[in-house]
C-alpha cells in the first residue's frame, strides 16, 4: 500500500480523481486513516510473553510450528517491554510478582493491549490463597480473557483473533485529532 | 557401617540426650533438645558421615506446648542411611541455632522456615524472607493464619487482599466415572 504524503484539505478534490487515473490506478488506495492504522496494528502484534506458570508452555506451543502464531503476525516475542504491543499474561500471578508485571506493562509503549491467558491470570484460578493475586485485571486493563487451565493453543489463537477484532474497531486518530478529522471531512463533503 | 551400628554409636555419644526415638520403615527419628542441636549436627556430619542434609521442615502444632517442631532430614552418602532429627521450639523462644555452617544447604531452608513460620535462626548469615517480600507482616504457614490471607499494605512494596472464599473451603469428592468419561478427548479413541 502506498500512502501519499501530505494530504491537505486544499488539494483533496484533486486527489479524489487520482483513483480514476489509469496510469496509477491500483497503486493508490483510499481509506480512513484509522482503518489503515488499525490494519497495521492488528497484523503485527508483538507479544510480551509474560510466562509465569504452565500456561507459558501452551504459549510456547502456540508459537511453535504446529500451531504457528506467525499466521496472525504475532510471532515476534520480545523480551524487552519497549518493543512489545500486547502482553500475554500466561500463568499464576503471585502478589510478589504482581508489581513486576505491572512495571513491565508500564514500560511498554502505547498503544498496548493485555491478554489474560488462563484461569489464574483471569481470576486467580484454583489458587484461592494468601499468595496469589485474584486476577491480573486488578492491576492492568485486560482486553481479552481466555478460559482454560491451561487453554489450548487454539484458544490462545482465538483470543488473539478477538483482540484483532477489537483493534479493528478502534478509532485512535478520531479520538486524538478531532479537529483535523472534522477539517478533512468538511473538505471531502 | 550399617544403620544399626550408626544408631548404636549415636546412642553411645548422646544416649542421655535423646528425648524420644522412633523407627519407621528402617528410618530412625531422634527427638533432641534444641540446645544440643549444633553439637549433634556436627557429630552426625563428621563422625557418622551424614554428609547430606535433604531438607529442613517445620511443623506448627497449634494449641500444644511447645508449639513448633523442626525436622532435619539427613542422608549419608557413604552408608546409604537416612536419619531424622526433630526438636521442639516453644512460641516464646521461637528461635533455634543455625546449622547453615554445618550443611550450607540449610541456609535457604532456614530462611524458608523463618518466612513461613516465623522461627528465627541464631547465627544465620542472611536471615531474610525468601518467598514473601521483605516487610510482609505475617507468617502464612502458621495454623492461626487463614488460608484466604489477611490484608496487608506496604506502600511501594506490595499488598495483599483477602481472597474470595465463596462456597469454600473446597473438598474433592471421589468420582466413580473413569478418566476417559471425565475428560473428553479432542480426538475420540479409534481415530
Amino acid at each position: 500500500m502506498r500512502v501519499q504524503p501530505g494530504i491537505l484539505p486544499s488539494n483533496m478534490a484533486e486527489q479524489r480523481s487520482t483513483a480514476y487515473d489509469s496510469k496509477i490506478e491500483g497503486n493508490v488506495i483510499f481509506t480512513r486513516f484509522d482503518a489503515a492504522l488499525n490494519w497495521v496494528h492488528k497484523n503485527s502484534l508483538w507479544p510480551m510473553p509474560m510466562g509465569l506458570a504452565c500456561c507459558a508452555i501452551e504459549l510456547m506451543a502456540t508459537a511453535a510450528s504446529r500451531f504457528d502464531i506467525a499466521r496472525f503476525g504475532a510471532e515476534v516475542m520480545r523480551f524487552s517491554p519497549r518493543q512489545c504491543d500486547v502482553m500475554i499474561v500466561a500463568g499464576t500471578v503471585t502478589y510478589k510478582m504482581a508489581l513486576a508485571v505491572k512495571r513491565i506493562y508500564e514500560q511498554m509503549p502505547e498503544p498496548k493491549w493485555v491478554i489474560a491467558m488462563g484461569a489464574c491470570a483471569s481470576t486467580g484460578g484454583m489458587y484461592r490463597s494468601y499468595a496469589v493475586l485474584q486476577g491480573i485485571d486488578q492491576l492492568l486493563p485486560v482486553d481479552v480473557y481466555i478460559s482454560g487451565c491451561p487453554p489450548r493453543p487454539e484458544a490462545l489463537l482465538a483470543g488473539l483473533m478477538k483482540l484483532q477484532e477489537k483493534i479493528s474497531s478502534e478509532h485512535a486518530f478520531r479520538d486524538q485529532k478531532p479537529a483535523l478529522v472534522e477539517k478533512l471531512e468538511d473538505a471531502l463533503a | 557401617m550399617t544403620g544399626q551400628e550408626l544408631l548404636e554409636s549415636f546412642n553411645k555419644s548422646f544416649g542421655e540426650k535423646i528425648q524420644y526415638q522412633t523407627e519407621f520403615r528402617n528410618e530412625t527419628t531422634f527427638t533432641i533438645p534444641a540446645s544440643d542441636l549444633r553439637e549433634i549436627a556436627k557429630f552426625c556430619r563428621d563422625e557418622l558421615l551424614f554428609d547430606y542434609l535433604l531438607d529442613v521442615t517445620s511443623i506448627d502444632n497449634f494449641g500444644e506446648e511447645p508449639r513448633f517442631e523442626i525436622v532435619y532430614h539427613l542422608y549419608s552418602m557413604p552408608h546409604g542411611v537416612h536419619l531424622r532429627l526433630k526438636l521442639k521450639v516453644s512460641e516464646d523462644v521461637s528461635a533455634v541455632d543455625t546449622v547453615s555452617d554445618v550443611w550450607p544447604t540449610a541456609n535457604w531452608h532456614e530462611r524458608e522456615i523463618y518466612d513461613m513460620m516465623g522461627i528465627k535462626f541464631n547465627g544465620h548469615p542472611d536471615l531474610r524472607r525468601i518467598l514473601m517480600w521483605d516487610g510482609y507482616p505475617y507468617f502464612p504457614l502458621r495454623k492461626d493464619f487463614p488460608l484466604e490471607g489477611l490484608p496487608s499494605e506496604m506502600p511501594d512494596v506490595a499488598f495483599t487482599k483477602v481472597t474470595p472464599m465463596e462456597g469454600g473451603p473446597f473438598v474433592t469428592i471421589p468420582s466413580t466415572a473413569g478418566s476417559k468419561d471425565r475428560e473428553p478427548r479432542a480426538r475420540p479413541p479409534g481415530l
